[in-house]
């Protein structure tokens, strides 16, 4: 690929998401002035999340069989594992922007927002995929922290967006957890920087990832023992692993239904993406068991937390939360096993899982709007008040449960069959028995919300409307199309899993 | 300068900040705890700075003094406002208003600087291999900054007044950064200007949301941050 093609196609995913928030911006100031001024169309939107799938898709069909792409260099990097993530941001990104206008056009009617509410809505949406983009794209892993935090920060507003008590507590609680979590693994970075350093690699190149990765059996093992540990709890809180998970639920269930959708679907993943990464130099310097008895360990902790609050949960956003936190740790579980089957597996189920959760978290903002709850007592007979939601959110639920078509099941049999192989047989025999759990209590409260006769005060019949369920039907049919088969993906995924050891 | 007095002057600067971390456990008033902060920002910008003078970097003289312009300007400066806008009363008792102090902290003070005693010496088990790695007077110092971490991480969980907590927030990123410009004179400059800026907009974050704690709960104290729950 010829340089200006390739600084190209590592360009855009950032920028393009960056220019729209930068317009958003302007027309937020000019909004909140009072001016009536329109800003960029809300269709417009899509530009951002377009740009990321098609450079995506670009790279897809040449670096699993050329090799890596780099611009500017070598600050820019795109290996199988980048531009496979870069292909889930974009679609995730993608319906959780369409669904956004009918989103906004519900809190207007209901008040809680107005035209500058909307550009600043939108402003902040897009620098965050700006962020995550470079997260995935960054070669350096000091920019990459540097990333991941600003995906803290620009959402920090989207988690709060109302001054409520509710708001003001989960967006509080969202950035001093995920902060000092992430301050953590710059510890860690710092650490292994200083084990790099020692091993004689240049002060420019220590933190690079590729020279990294291609010395790190030179590194001082205590030191980068120590470095890894940090690392795994510190991205591990930003991917909603314990111990420093306790931001997750508050922070999904505040923050607006597609902005939950993207932080469930996406961003625990691009954070659980930098972890892949470090995994891959420690396993190179420390042998494959020490990260493997970290993240199956940090794992079953996660799916035994998660279950059990998934029990007792009365409230459907949080719900879909927890439900976050099961299926990160199941995707830890499958990093931990490793190997040809459980790596590509788990990468797999990253990307079912985005989709399926981007339909469900979408969804239930509809329920909100429609039923004024967030408890599951409350909402009955959704079915048969509105037909089209009780159907997309009931099988966007089905897909979260792993039941076939949906590619979710495909993965989990993967991971549980690379478990069995790979020698943490035990890990997910226990892993199935959770799961089996949260399969339980998703299962009956979702029935509970979808069948039967609606309540008395839940108001007319309503039809969902085209707009709101193209988004939703297009990522139960991409959840369900890459279950069936993978087609020309199938090279991607496996490229990816070789990056970080998935051989 | 002479090796002898490039180690004297590092371990000064080591252990002015170390204490800063142990001050900041020890006293109530927000608005004493506040200015230690801006002086271990100094401290952290003299350990920069006697380092990058001994290894005649002159690169890290500048980042030194980036360092002690945020770390004990700028960031103490938006701690203070925070304070001053939250303190209700005015004239000399300003500080003894309760949005002021500490009151009631989760671990009372006389167990807390055991505890911060504990975790120095946690932090000097731990950072063995960091030193026998490679025993320079400034590697023999890590473990002062891994115990600010500690120190900074225990202040963030015992901590009640909301800025007490980010004041225990700066304390670690202080500790992260001095181990880093202990252990490898610090981070490439691309990461370390991504860094500070991040640290900043987190600290401007907290900062409006501190103002809209107030607005909504009527105070500062997290024990009113109990809306969301699994119930």
């Amino acid at each position: 690929m010829n340089p200006a093609a390739s600084a190209l196609l590592l360009t855009a995913p950032p920028a393009v998401p960056l220019a729209a928030a930068a317009l958003h911006a302007v027309a937020w100031r000019r909004a909140a002035r009072g001016a009536r001024v329109p800003g960029p169309a809300q269709w417009a939107g899509l530009l951002g999340p377009a740009a990321i799938v098609g450079c995506a898709a670009a790279l897809a069909s040449y670096v699993p069989g050329h090799g890596p792409v780099t611009a500017y260099g070598r600050l820019l990097r795109a290996d199988g594992l980048s531009v496979w993530m870069l292909l889930v941001t974009g679609a995730v990104a993608l319906l959780a922007l369409a669904a956004s206008p009918g989103y906004l056009a519900g809190e207007r009617a209901a008040g809680h927002t107005d035209a500058a509410g909307t550009h600043r809505y939108y402003t902040l949406v897009h620098a965050f995929l700006a962020a995550m983009c470079v997260a995935l794209l960054a070669a350096n892993l000091g920019v990459v922290w540097v990333a991941i935090e600003a995906t803290t920060i620009v959402t920090a507003f989207l988690v709060g967006h109302r001054t409520t008590r509710a708001s003001v507590e989960a967006a509080w609680k969202y950035v001093v957890i995920c902060s000092a979590g992430i301050a953590l693994a710059f510890l860690g970075t710092v650490l292994i920087y200083y084990a790099a350093r020692q091993a004689g690699i240049s002060e420019a190149s220590a933190l690079d990832w590729p020279t990294l990765a291609a010395h790190a059996g030179r590194l001082d093992p205590a030191v980068t023992r120590l470095g890894t540990a940090l690392v795994v709890l510190g991205f591990g809180a930003k991917a909603g692993l314990v111990p420093l998970h306790a931001w997750l639920p508050d922070a999904h269930s505040q923050a607006p239904a597609p902005v939950s959708a993207l932080m469930s679907g996406v961003l625990l993943a691009v954070s659980f993406t930098a972890l892949l990464r470090y995994k891959a130099v420690a396993d190179t310097a420390l042998g494959a068991g020490y990260t493997r008895g970290l993240l199956a360990t940090v794992a079953l902790v996660t799916l035994a937390l998660s279950a059990v609050l998934l029990l007792a949960q009365r409230d459907y956003k949080r719900m879909l939360a927890y439900s976050s936190m099961e299926h990160m740790s199941v995707i830890a579980l499958g990093a931990a096993i490793g190997g040809p089957v459980a790596m590509p597996a788990a990468l797999l189920h990253v990307a079912g899982h985005g989709l399926a959760k981007t339909v469900a978290f979408c969804s239930a903002g509809h329920i909100l709007r429609l039923r004024e709850t967030t408890r599951v007592g409350r909402v009955r007979g959704l079915l048969a008040q509105s037909p089209a939601l009780g159907a997309v959110f009931g099988l966007a639920v089905v897909a979260l449960l792993g039941l076939p078509p949906f590619s979710l099941f495909a993965s989990e049999v993967g991971i549980v069959r690379g478990g069995f192989t790979g020698g943490l047989g035990w890990a997910v025999s226990l892993a199935l028995a959770l799961v089996l759990f949260a399969f339980a209590a998703l299962g009956y409260r979702t029935g509970r919300m979808v069948l039967g006769p609606p309540v008395a005060a839940a108001g007319p019949p309503q039809a969902l409307g085209v707009t709101s369920a193209v988004p939703l039907v297009a990522g139960l049919l991409a959840c369900a199309a890459l279950g069936t088969a993978l087609g020309p993906l199938s090279h991607l995924l496996t490229a990816a899993a070789t990056t970080v050891g998935g051989r | 300068m002479s090796h002898g007095v490039y180690a004297q002057l590092l371990d000064l600067a080591c252990g002015v900040f170390l204490l800063c971390a142990v001050v900041v456990l020890w006293r109530r008033e927000l608005a004493v705890v506040v200015r230690v902060l801006a002086v271990q920002g100094a401290a952290l910008a003299a350990i920069a700075a006697v380092l990058g003078g001994h290894e005649r970097r002159w690169g890290l003289l500048v980042v030194a003094a980036g360092v002690g312009v945020l770390r004990a300007g700028v960031l103490p400066y938006l701690l203070r406002r925070a304070l001053d806008v939250g303190a209700v009363g005015g004239g000399p008792y300003r500080e003894d208003v309760s949005e002021g102090r500490e009151t009631r902290p989760v671990v009372n003070v006389a167990a807390s600087l055991v505890v911060a005693a504990l975790l120095v010496l946690l932090a000097y088990a731990v950072a063995r291999p960091l030193v026998a790695l490679d025993p320079t007077p400034a590697t023999r110092a890590l473990p002062v900054g891994l115990s600010v971490v500690l120190i900074g991480f225990f202040a963030l969980v015992a901590r009640r007044r909301a800025l007490a907590q980010v004041v225990g927030f700066l304390v670690l990123d202080n500790g992260i950064t001095a181990t880093a410009f202990l252990a490898a004179s610090g981070v490439p400059p691309i990461v370390e200007l991504g860094v500070s800026f991040d640290v900043l907009l987190a600290v401007l974050v907290l900062y409006v949301l501190t103002a809209r704690m107030r607005a909504a709960f009527g105070g500062t104290d997290l024990d009113d941050l109990r809306e969301l729950s699994d119930r």
